[in-house]
This record gives C-alpha cells, structure tokens and sequence, in this order.
C-alpha cells in the first residue's frame, strides 16, 4: 500500500511562520509524523512521498498547489492520501482540506485529514471528507493519527465506517438507513419527556451551530475611514459578467463605481430569485446606497468610500458556500485596507 | 455592519451591529414617497450605520 503525506512547513521540519512562504516541497520517504503515520498503517504500508507547503504559500496559491500536488499523488501512483492532522492552525486545515478534496474527486483514491472542529477547513470540507477530530492539543499527536490510520486502513479494505463518535471523525451530516425498534413518534415523545423532567436525551437532529463572533472595535475616527459597500441583493452590472447564479450563488463580483455619484437604472439588473425586484431595478441605490455616500464622502462625514462595491445573491444557499464566498470578501477587504464595511442586505 | 429588513436572520447567525432596513424590496429605499423624501430616509438609514460602526459595545 503507497500513501503519500501532506504536510506544512512546521511539520515538515522546514521552520516555524518565518517558513511560511515556502513553496511546495517534495520528499521521498515518510516525514515528521509521516514516520508514526506509516508506523500504523501496517508493515505493508509505505509512505512513498511526503509534500510540505509553507502554509501562507499554500492558501495564496491554492490552484497551482491542488494541481501540483494531484500531479505527485499520479506520479506516486498512490492508494491513499493523508493531510496532517492541522489542530487549530486554519491556514494549514484549508490546504489540507482543499487537497484532500481534490484528491479525492480526480483520483478517487481514499483521503484522510485531521483537524480540531474550530479549524476553518474543518468548517469548510467536514461534507465532502473524513476529518478526523485531532483537538487543538498537538501533544495528542499518537492518539490522532491512529484514529487517522485505522479509519485509512477501513477505506482500503472498503470495509463499512462506523458513526462519527466510534470512529473519532467530524460529522459529515451523511444520512444512512438503518432498522429501529420505536416509530419516531415514540421517540419523540420519549425525548420530550425526557427533556421535561431533565434527563439526558439525544436528539437525532444536529442543528446548525454558529460560533459567536466578537465584535471588532468600532471605528475611532470615521473621517478618515476607508469604507466600503457590499450587497447580497443580488445587484450585478446588466448582462451579468460573472454569472452570479440567482439561487446558491457560489460566485460574487466586485463592480467598479468610481467617478460615479450615483447608481443609474440602465447600468444594472438584479440576478436574485428571492424578492420582488421591480422597485431596486427602478433605483439601484435602493439596494446600494451610492448616493448618499458620495454625499457623506464630499461633506467629510467619512474619509473614503472605495471605488468598487462587492455583490453576490443571497438565497438558499449551503453555509459551506456563504462562508467561503464571505470569507474572500473579508480577505479582500483586509487586503485592500478597508476599515468598516456596510452590508445592505433584502 | 448590516442594514437588513431580514433582523431574525442577521441575529441568529450572529451578525453584530444591525441596522432594520426599509423592507425586503427596497432596505435603503422608499417607493411610496417622493424622491427627495426617500433620499432623506436612505441618508438617515445610512448615518444610522455609520454611528453602529463606530460604537464599541454591544
């Protein structure tokens, strides 16, 4: 059995954040933990190459890093492919977890990962692959990767994947037929029961958790602050240049506004199925306020507004897709160094 | 910050400075005044905005 193991820059052995530009590296052999990876798997089992990536080249070249490693995983001609375990680090559980995905997907060879839930890539790919649940502690390295190996050894032998918790990897929500002694209505009756009397019950519903999200200091001085305008309503320049999709967007587009004190009805059209358009078609600032921040800019009220606004639709769209798209919106924005952003939403 | 008339969305995924737009079809706008007026209410909706950005609790 040939495994190939991704891994980062810390990992791999190569340093520490002042290693994280590092490009892909390929070593033959087992590295870092890679050695009690191949430990574990077996004594058939041989780790024929090890990838390391500096975590920051990783995320900021993420289409050549996904060819380039599917290129070694061929060349390998590998049977499994393993990524970390990243704990908390979030840069390195997005690489892990976009690699994984696209191994998986082109070559059809089982994957692993490893991440804390918390991890951003966990988030991100839990639907698409069998994470294992490594915690945020690296000292547990030995227990993770066993998990991470005996689930590897189970995909190989194609034998059946036991519940998240018997095998220690993140919910992936996959839902699967099995026989029950009680109808649900029994059983639901019996968690209300039990809930009333405050005795423990499971539900068998996993309800969507949102972490909560700290609230980032206000703005201090709003006249020299850079802003910024963002819509999920949908507003896109007529003919819809980057085919935002009108239901589960998964693309948003940046649209220039420079020059313009106003948004004009004839320039734009609305890609969202989910409201009554007719009244921001009339006047996109309805939607987009252009007008009266370009007021507010020329009294001095702020500093700055940029001179492009960011938009996608909003509307029955997966979290997985949401979050990403909002994510590359914030990265944008960081990277532009905006200071407040306003979001007008339908 | 979010101008949203969709408030118990925005609360329950933990969006934290709010502002209750002007209705789903329109949040910075109003079709049954005149355009001056709607002006006026956008740009009230707006500074309204901008004093949630630049508060530091909650």
């Amino acid at each position: 059995m040939r495994a190939v193991h991704y891994l980062n820059q810390f990992f791999g052995g190569l340093g520490g954040e002042e290693k994280a530009g590092a490009p892909l590296e390929v070593h033959t052999g087992a590295a870092g933990p890679g050695k009690l990876l191949e430990q574990l798997l077996g004594s058939n089992a041989e780790i024929v190459t090890t990838l390391i990536c500096g975590d920051n080249y990783a995320v900021e070249n993420q289409q050549s890093i996904v060819s380039a490693v599917l290129e070694k995983v061929r060349e390998a001609n590998a049977d499994l492919f393993v990524a970390g375990p990243c704990f908390q680090s979030g840069r390195y559980g997005m690489a892990a977890g976009s690699l994984c995905s696209a191994v998986q997907a082109k070559l059809g060879i089982p994957v692993i990962a490893g991440m804390a839930q918390e991890n951003p890539g966990a988030d991100l790919y839990r639907d698409t692959l069998f994470i294992i649940d490594s915690g945020d502690n690296a000292a547990k390295m030995r227990d993770v990767m066993n998990r991470m190996a005996t689930l590897a050894k189970k995909l190989l032998a194609k034998e059946a994947v036991g519940l998240p918790k018997e095998e220690g990897y993140i919910p992936r929500g996959l839902i699967r037929d099995h026989f029950v002694e009680k109808t649900a209505a029994e059983r639901l009756v019996e968690m209300v029961l039990a809930k009333v009397k405050d005795e423990p019950f499971e539900s068998e519903m996993i309800p969507t958790a949102f972490a909560p999200v700290p609230m980032p200091p206000g703005v201090k001085d709003l006249q020299k602050a850079k802003l910024m305008l963002i819509t999920d309503g949908g507003l896109v320049p007529k003919g819809n240049p980057d085919r935002i999709q009108s239901s589960a967007a998964t693309r948003w587009g940046s649209y220039t506004i420079k020059d313009r004190a106003d948004l004009r009805s004839e320039d734009y059209e609305i890609s969202h199925g989910g409201y009554d358009p007719q009244f921001v078609r009339q006047d996109p600032n309805r939607l987009v306020p252009l007008d009266v921040m370009r007021e507010l800019e020329q009294e001095g009220v702020i500093g700055e507004l940029y001179d492009e606004f960011i938009s996608t639709s909003g509307l029955a769209n997966p979290l997985s897709n949401t979050r990403r798209m909002g994510r590359e919106m914030a990265e944008k924005a960081k990277r532009l160094g905006i200071d407040a952003i306003i979001l007008t939403s339908t | 910050m979010q101008i949203t008339s969709a408030m118990p969305i925005a609360e329950m995924v933990g969006a934290n400075r709010l502002v209750l737009g002007n209705g789903i079809v329109h949040v910075v706008g109003d079709a049954k005044v005149s355009v001056d007026e709607e002006k006026g209410i956008r740009r009230q909706l707006v500074q309204k905005a901008l004093k949630a950005l630049q508060r530091d609790d909650d």
